[in-house]
């Protein structure tokens, strides 16, 4: 029984991130050492939960203990512990990057909002309501309007304001699909409607058809996919380095719901909606793919071309997501975790190369940076896993993509995975070569920089995860086509729910 | 008073879309207001509309509304409130900044 274990990642960083704001405010050392500790001890609640879902099943925790469809559900299955893992093992090496660097002393409340931060992406993966799902967006967006802003700064603002809007919209899009699916059946309550819908009356077809095509809108937002992705490029590259690292999995929580509703809500051998949301989501995924190669090879700055990187992974993501069969749900999986841990490396390193560089221009060389040898080597593994070069995992990870989108789209599916992958190793290797070759012709000595050991060791942290990734891909994937085989399978998730049983 | 609600909705929401289009945060700040507020009466008529019936148990009534949309309504009234007010302080904050209300980044501000 893993109890009340599951309520932990949200209580925690709610908790923690009120204490920071309320009684070490003005004593950063301090809150620093807490706010650590209790991503620490989030990670660890976090492997808990993940052996927990791995070896019980899936468990449902019943928030003031009222019944499944009235009360509010946290679902704690494997997909969902994976997701909170990933999140808190990432949080918290980023946030020694942030220590390391005084990122964090360039603004106010950093700490408290990086655990809001946390508390509302743990709720978003871990929650069984879709209105519930909703709130835990809203608390991780409002959490990263300030982390987005943290530092100040003209272009940061206004990119800020185009983030915070942009997201309003998508909000209310939510609201729309949700109240259209409540007016339908009655319920918010991810389980009841995955049982409730195949029983639809044939006239609430069509409404329930554009409810989902809604949701997945505003989870195409999330996950910057085209034509939605237009807040990503700008967002991306004015955060502050360690904030976009964090980032990396807010478009993760994205391809999270995409996956969690459209398998166990409107799966594709629903007859009111069918293959509808496969049908929208792939092509969108392949324009995404092509659209961040290009923005690669078109980036003026550093951070620009980082974020473009995402989005083309993004795109790989969804279109191995959109096959909607347990194989690439598999894929997917794996690539999301690699994804998310090479992009935020790809950020730090940015982050490394801004600090030590007069700009961040890729149009004209610059003078050497100081400890020029361990960033370019750094920005050499970084780049290598997010083109998907071997042997790092980003390779495996499409590998198992091309390898599970076989099928009608296949000549498609695979020409644009491999031509985006081509021009975006064209972009990185441009970039890394303007950025540490180039720089010798300069003639100039490089300006000193603080070597900041702790934010090299958090660096260096991201790149063995992805190492790990490589080293355990047998046993990781093993595990992750369970993962899949459960979640094209949700009769275990339904009934964990005790729909309309007393307890 | 079906078309009432149903034309207040879709009015606001097509004000609300054009308002948000613009160039300048202030109109699109009123605008994301104007879609707030549809979205509100729209979530609140997803329980049916009727008049005059209470939402909880009363000896005296004759039928009852569904109560659950206007728990949901109330929160995203909370936060779409709070969602604005953050957004009007950062859309101050780029104002005086910048000098102007602009909602598109300058050259240099471009990745």
């Amino acid at each position: 029984m893993i109890g009340h274990w599951i309520i932990a990642p949200v209580v925690l960083p709610a908790v923690m991130g009120a204490f920071t704001l309320l009684v070490l405010r003005n004593t950063l050392p301090v809150a620093r050492v807490f706010s650590t500790a209790a991503t620490a001890l989030l990670l660890a609640i976090a492997l808990r939960l993940l052996w927990g879902a791995t070896h019980e099943g899936p468990e449902v925790y019943f928030l003031g203990n009222w019944p499944a469809p009235f009360g509010i559900v946290l679902v704690l299955d494997r997909l969902s512990a994976l997701m909170v893992a990933l999140t808190a093992f990432l949080a918290l090496v980023v946030q020694l990057y942030a220590i390391g660097t005084g990122w964090d002393t360039r603004g106010r409340h950093f700490h408290a909002l990086w655990q809001f931060q946390l508390m509302g992406v743990c709720g978003a993966f871990l929650t069984g309501d879709a209105f519930n799902l909703f709130v835990f967006f809203e608390v991780l967006l409002i959490a990263s309007y300030g982390l987005m802003i943290h530092g100040g700064g003209k272009d940061r603002l206004k990119a800020g304001v185009q983030y915070v809007a942009y997201n309003l919209v998508g909000s209310t899009l939510f609201l729309f699909g949700l109240a259209t699916i409540y007016s339908v059946t009655g319920t918010l309550n991810m389980a009841d409607l995955a049982a409730k819908l195949p029983g639809l009356p044939e006239g609430d077809a069509a409404l329930i058809r554009l409810a989902g095509v809604m949701l997945l809108m505003v989870f195409a937002i999330k996950g910057a996919l085209v034509p939605l992705h237009v807040w990503l490029p700008a967002t991306y590259a004015q955060a502050p380095g360690p904030v976009s690292a964090l980032f990396a999995v807010m478009t993760k929580v994205g391809a999270y719901a995409v996956i969690r509703i459209y398998t166990l809500v409107f799966p594709t051998d629903l007859p009111a909606t069918g293959t509808l949301y496969a049908d929208l989501l792939l092509p969108a995924a392949l324009v995404t793919m092509a659209v961040g190669a290009v923005g690669v090879m078109g980036a003026r700055k550093v951070q620009g071309l980082v974020a473009f990187t995402a989005v083309t992974s993004m795109g790989t993501l969804f279109a191995a997501v959109a096959q909607f069969t347990p194989g690439a749900t598999a894929a997917a999986l794996y690539y999301a975790l690699h994804s998310t841990l090479a992009a935020a490396a790809l950020f730090l390193i940015a982050d490394l190369v801004m600090a030590r560089r007069i700009d961040g221009t890729l149009t004209e060389a610059r003078p050497a940076i100081a400890q020029q040898g361990l960033v370019a080597g750094l920005f050499m593994a970084g780049a290598i896993a997010a083109a998907g070069m071997p042997p790092l995992s980003g390779f495996l990870g499409k590998l198992m993509i091309l390898d599970a989108t076989r099928g009608l789209a296949q000549p498609l599916i695979w020409a644009t995975i491999l031509g985006s992958s081509f021009v975006v190793i064209i972009g990185l290797s441009r970039a890394g070569s303007l950025l540490f070759w180039k720089s010798h012709a300069a003639q100039a000595t490089p300006v000193p920089h603080p070597a900041q050991p702790l934010a090299f060791v958090a660096t260096g942290a991201l790149i063995a995860g992805l190492v790990g990734l490589t080293l355990a891909a047998g046993p990781v994937s093993t595990w992750l086509a369970e993962t899949a085989a459960e979640l094209h399978d949700p009769a275990a998730y339904i009934a964990a729910n005790k729909l309309g049983e007393e307890h | 008073m079906e078309l009432l609600v149903a034309s207040a909705v879709g009015v606001m929401t097509t004000v609300g879309l054009y308002l948000i289009l613009r160039l300048r945060a202030f109109p699109v700040i009123v605008g994301l207001t104007m879609i707030s507020y549809a979205c509100n009466v729209f979530i609140f008529a997803s329980g049916r509309v009727v008049a005059g019936l209470p939402p909880i148990l009363s000896k005296t009534a004759t039928g009852y509304t569904d109560p659950m949309p206007q728990a949901l309504v109330l929160t995203a009234i909370v936060i779409s409130f709070g969602m604005t007010a953050v957004l009007v302080m950062l859309a101050l904050g780029a104002f005086f900044e910048a000098g102007d209300d602009r909602v598109d980044l300058d050259e240099e501000g471009r990745e």
